[in-house]
């Protein structure tokens, strides 16, 4: 494929929008970047930044709105037509075939031009070569990608935009993965080729945000809500419009727990699907009737952690006390049988099972329950009135129980499965991305019954991107990076801006 | 999007699924230039014509219904029992042994004890790939086929060794079949003039019981749920692997009892070429039925229809009765790729949007 | 020393049909597609390989060519039938282990129905003959082994290096593993994944029929219902068993067919055990050695058996 000889000297999206079922995920935005600008795509997990990138390289057609290179409208029907007009990607999850070496992960971008019988490999290696030297970006072709670390996979991917005649970037989230020195490596290499190529990359990193790009656009729910140059606005700025308002509200004391809590975890280790150590010595503690928010950008260990904590993936060191009972490597019968309430993440794959009806999802965990089993017949009397209960008290939108629960709406599923959650009497709950992709009513209510079980005197442990829903909640903000805790912050003296920046892996005294 | 759309929707998809498998059909009987109508009639119609076809085709679905209930149990659990062929072979050879081991006992003794070694002896041969699958990670479709293949060797083996015919031996025929079992292990005949068994209401029992054991008790509750969604039963504390074996063994002791039944009702010796096809009709009976007691039923009989009825083609029309194999599988094709065409949310988004458009364009016009 | 140059003699002409339905199937899984209907596109190929020369000769002799032409016809039908699951799994996204077996029951049906028709009986053909090469066949040991095979074994011997090369050196070899690897992977960048895995399963069937029309026209020299015998379903689990290289499922192919090689060279000396534990001994190798390769896909195509679809997000 012939480098694109032509400059990107403006590139232009207007008013586009998309559609998937039951979510909006792109709302009229518009956006322009000129000759070697750096735009920074700002916005919390769902905004829709992803998405939209994803409609700039051909992968997703957009329901209404258009794309404009160099003033003229352009239609990309698959990534091929994005690479011809001189757009490449580096995707979050890295787009490169484990069992083959850096050289076919790269072919393969070349393979439609050659003849079917020979892999014109040398060209390929020329083409690397070239790309290596202007940029200064060093790979080593025959290298498998599964031999890589995560720092040298991406510089692979870069290589392979670039080897593809990229002359316009687009970064999303280019230093999810990185160590802070892979990181610093990443801004000066991005910041030298800013002279040749426009970027824009997308981050939730305030410090990255301000260091590298010359404006920011930031997103909420698939909607643009402010846009400006860089210069003009301080991180704390920045952090406080990704988050909305800063008003929370008043609350009761929470209990002191006097060396008593309720939740433990000390020390404790995880792997991640990839092998690395994803939970990397982390303590945390939760007293009774208290809730921690545990603040951090997704990808920091949060998914191990709570799994890990309900039995689901096996730990590899440290310790997890419920009430003093140790529960690490125990089944999740066991964890839920010792108290342990628990709404994942994924609310659809994993919280309720889609094709059984609202009432059957209810006794998910209790089909053996003496309340609704009788010598292991199922009590449909019992399972009905319980779920008409829990209906009415939850305020589930549906037509009856019988509906299935993979039709209900995000909302009135979150409702399901916290109303099973929370009717079941736990000793502690922990709450993954509770309120992710609801509407405000949803989200309110959600909040409103966690305050209740605080009261109650249940512990809770709220794992949240969203730093008003933690502000909110929380008695007590933890802000976990990179598999630990980073620091821990009382309600009295948290902030969006001192959390934004503890999300960033910078501790308070390097605030910029 | 209304609710009439989507009934029109969901009725639109499964007549052109229908009419795509009888296109299909129709494809080989034009190769073979047989008249298509003429067969699809022959198949559907003439074993319904008198009192002894209708009887036949009983016959078959007894056997069909009870495999595939066990199907539906496994299917439901998530794992996918290819195997019935081997099972129900192990389930006839229990049965039998116990027939030839205690010719002695009377009937109430003697036919419930076959019926539960039958049982028995397909349970252990479902047991196998159950167990593989979940300690081990094997695919139980391959294990399950491979099992089939072992099954009906040792099958052989026995009839022409240790379970022979001791008339076959002094006669010196070598067919490879048992001697006639003691009348105390015969299913009666039901209905005077055909082949109808007391097995029928076997099989009706066996229906209650699924329905009873999948949709009424926690223990069914929790085996649907870790089918339908491996996550979120594990999740909920259900252990997933054991109901897998669980699963297996119940799929397998179905087969090994429809074995034992075949043997009781209908030949009342073991011979070869009972399973004839009946594990992998009972697949596509299992997913016509739509995996439920109430659906394999009429299923069951409408596939017992079409096997009778291929045989009969080879009479009537020059058709040959392997035909029906080839609807069997032509029938499940469709029904898989039906089953993914309603379930995807966007296609029937679409359709609803063109339907809109259409629609509202008439109503301006 | 004779025994053992009979078995070996025996066992690779054995194993021509697992190994092309094998390398064909290699192709499919590698793009990430199984196909269980394997059993079913051999049947037809079976039937179709020895149609013509039947037709033509009546069970008498007839020109190569007819042969040939019976082998082209049966890749050619095996490649549609190949497409046609592709519409299934591919196109429509059903599961493929169920659609699998709907294949299998279609193929192993139609080929009983159209033999049925248009054949009939147990007809034997003269088939395809040995075709020893001349000077190293008169080699001792070596000899009998390896050069007086009929023509396909040497092509299906040579079709080894073939497939590797194919797989590993083009560039549509490229597209088919970054397909079945990371099929999100090789979308972004421009590679048809859907397209790829038909291309992929066309190649599979074209050589699970020319397997089939192996063993009608040079093995067995005839067709019958029970011709395939479970190895279309032998040569799926020998691609797990050879983890998706072609060197290592020629290994696994001749494992297999030197055991029943051997089964049959027992039988032959007379040694008292019975007949169908000895038939049993391949299918239960298969599940012993799927029960012990420790199932490392991370060798393999990690997106093996899961529909691609690019809304969907994960």
């Amino acid at each position: 494929m012939e480098p694109n000889a032509r400059k990107i000297t403006s590139l232009r999206v207007e008013h586009i929008t998309k559609r998937f079922p039951g979510v909006l995920a792109c709302n009229d935005i518009s956006l322009s970047v000129a000759e070697g600008e750096v735009l920074a795509l700002v916005g919390e997990n769902g905004a829709g930044k992803t998405t939209l990138m994803n409609i700039l390289m051909g992968l997703y057609r957009p329901d209404e709105g258009r794309i404009l290179i160099n003033g003229e409208e352009v239609v990309f029907r698959s990534p091929n037509d994005a690479f011809a007009a001189g757009l490449g990607m580096v995707h979050q999850q890295y787009m490169l075939v484990a069992n083959m070496t850096v050289l076919e992960n790269i072919a393969l971008g070349f393979t439609q031009a050659w003849s079917p019988l020979k892999l014109n490999l040398d060209m390929v290696r020329a083409r690397i070569d070239e790309v290596a030297a202007k940029y200064g970006l060093a790979v080593d072709p025959d290298a498998f990608v599964w031999q890589l670390s995560v720092g040298e996979q991406q510089r692979v991917e870069l290589v392979k935009t670039l080897c593809l005649g990229a002359r316009f970037l687009i970064l999303d989230e280019p230093t999810s993965a990185l160590t802070p020195q892979e990181t610093d490596e990443l801004i000066l290499l991005l910041k030298r080729m800013t002279s040749k190529l426009s970027i824009v990359f997308i981050s939730h990193k305030l410090h990255e945000v301000k260091n590298l790009s010359d404006k920011v656009t930031i997103l909420r729910h698939g909607s643009v809500v402010f846009e400006g140059s860089t210069a003009d606005h301080s991180s704390g700025d920045i952090a406080a419009l990704m988050t909305g308002r800063e008003i929370h509200l008043p609350r009761n004391e929470a209990p002191t727990c006097e060396g008593n809590p309720a939740l433990e975890i000390r020390g404790l280790k995880v792997r991640s699907d990839r092998g690395f150590l994803a939970v990397d010595g982390l303590d945390l503690s939760v007293c009774a009737g208290e809730i921690v928010g545990l603040a951090g950008v997704s990808g920091n260990g949060q998914r191990e952690l709570a799994e890990a904590i309900n039995g689901l993936r096996k730990v590899e060191g440290g310790e997890i006390l419920l009430f003093g009972q140790e529960l690490a490597n125990r089944s999740p019968r066991a964890v839920i049988d010792a108290g342990m309430g628990y709404i994942p993440e994924e609310r659809n794959t994993e919280g309720i099972v889609p094709s059984f009806s609202m009432k059957e999802n209810f006794i998910l965990k209790d089909a053996d329950e003496a309340q609704f089993s009788a010598r292991s017949f199922l009590r449909l009397k019992e399972i009905d009135r319980n779920a008409e209960a829990l209906r009415t008290e939850f305020d589930i939108r549906s037509p009856d129980t019988k509906v299935a629960a993979g039709s209900l709406s995000g909302g009135n599923i979150q409702k399901v499965i916290l109303a099973r959650e929370i009717s079941r009497k736990p000793r502690f709950l922990i709450a993954v991305y509770p309120t992710r992709g609801l509407d405000m009513g949803a989200a309110e209510f959600i909040h409103k019954r966690l305050l209740e079980k605080r009261l109650e005197g249940i512990g809770i442990l709220l794992i949240s991107e969203e730093l008003e829903e933690i502000l909110d909640l929380s008695d007590r903000v933890a802000v976990i990076f990179k598999g630990r805790i980073i620091d821990t912050l009382d309600r009295r003296s948290a902030d969006s801006r001192k959390i934004g920046i503890l999300m960033a892996g910078v501790h308070n005294d390097e605030a910029v | 999007m209304t609710k009439q759309f989507k009934a029109l929707y969901k009725t639109v998809v499964i007549l052109l699924a229908a009419a795509a498998a009888m296109l299909l059909g129709a494809l080989i009987l034009w190769t073979i230039g047989a008249d298509v109508t003429k067969t699809y009639s022959v198949i559907i119609l003439e074993p319904l014509k008198n009192k002894i076809q209708i009887g036949e085709v009983l016959i078959r679905a007894i056997p069909l219904t009870i495999i595939a209930l066990g199907i539906s149990v496994a299917y439901r659990s998530g794992i996918i029992n290819i195997g019935a062929e081997g099972q129900m072979a192990m389930g006839i050879l229990a049965a039998t042994a116990v027939a030839l081991a205690l010719p002695g006992l009377p009937k109430y003794a003697l036919l419930p004890l076959a019926m539960i070694a039958g049982t028995l002896g397909g349970a252990a041969w479902g047991f196998i790939p159950g167990i593989l699958k979940a300690k081990l990670h094997v695919s139980e479709l391959l294990s399950t086929v491979m099992l089939n293949y072992i099954a009906a060797q040792f099958y052989t083996f026995c009839l022409r060794g240790p379970m022979l015919d001791p008339a076959e031996i002094t006669m010196g025929s070598g067919t490879p079949q048992s001697m006639r079992l003691t009348k105390a292990i015969w299913l009666d005949r039901l209905v005077p003039g055909t082949r109808i068994h007391t097995g029928v209401y076997i099989a009706l029992a066996m229906a209650f019981i699924i329905w009873l054991l999948l949709w009424r008790t926690s223990w069914g509750y929790k085996m649907r749920a870790a089918g339908a969604s491996e996550r979120a039963a594990r999740y909920g504390g259900i252990g997933v692997a054991g109901y897998l074996v669980v699963a297996m063994m119940i799929s397998g002791a179905f087969a090994g009892l429809a074995g034992a039944v075949e043997i009781a009702g209908v030949h009342r010796r073991a011979i070869e070429g009972i399973t004839g096809g009946y594990g992998f009709s009972g697949i596509v009976v299992a997913l016509f039925g739509g995996l439920h007691p109430a659906g394999i039923i009429p299923a069951s009989f409408f596939f017992g229809l079409l096997i009778v009825g291929a045989d009969m083609t080879q009479r009537m029309v020059g058709v040959p009765a392997n035909m029906v194999l080839v609807l069997q599988g032509i029938i499940i094709l469709v029904i898989v790729a039906t089953r993914m065409v309603l379930a995807n949310p966007y296609l029937m988004e679409r359709v609803w949007r063109r339907y809109q458009k259409l629609t509202r364009r008439d109503k301006e016009a | 020393m004779d025994f053992v140059v009979n078995i070996f003699a025996l066992g690779i002409p054995f194993s021509v049909a697992l190994l092309l339905a094998s390398l064909g199937e290699m192709f499919n899984q590698r793009a990430g597609v199984f196909n269980l209907g394997c059993e079913g596109i051999m049947a037809m190929g079976a039937f179709l390989g020895m149609l013509v020369p039947y037709s033509v000769g009546q069970g008498g002799p007839v020109s190569g060519a007819y042969n040939i032409l019976g082998l082209l016809l049966a890749m050619g039908i095996g490649a549609l039938l190949g497409l046609f699951f592709g519409l299934v799994v591919v196109t429509f996204r059903a599961p493929q282990g169920i659609a699998g077996i709907g294949l299998q029951m279609f193929g192993v049906g139609a080929a009983g129905t159209l033999f049925r028709h248009f054949v009939g009986g147990t007809q034997s053909i003269p088939g395809i003959d040995r075709l020893p090469i001349p000077v190293l066949s008169e080699i001792p040991v070596l000899g009998p082994v390896l050069f007086s095979h009929n023509p396909l074994v040497y092509m299906t011997f040579l079709m080894v290096p073939a497939a590797w090369y194919v797989l590993f050196k083009t560039p549509w070899g490229l597209r088919v593993r970054a397909a079945g690897t990371n099929p999100r992977a090789a979308d972004s960048i421009g590679v048809k994944v859907n397209l790829v895995r038909f291309q992929a399963l066309a190649v599979g069937g074209a050589l699970a029929g020319l397997a089939g029309a192996y063993l009608s026209l040079c093995q067995v020299k005839m067709f019958s219902d029970e011709i395939i015998a479970g190895r279309g379903f032998i040569a799926v689990a020998l691609v797990y068993f050879g983890h998706w290289r072609p060197l290592k499922i020629m290994g696994g192919a001749l494992l297999f067919s030197l055991a029943q090689a051997l089964q049959l060279a027992i039988q032959g000396q007379g040694i008292d055990f019975p007949y169908e534990f000895a038939v049993m001994l391949p299918y239960a190798m298969v599940i012993v050695v799927l029960a012990f390769s420790r199932e490392s896909l991370l060798l393999g195509p990690t997106a093996l058996g899961k529909p691609f679809n690019r809304e969907m997000r994960t």
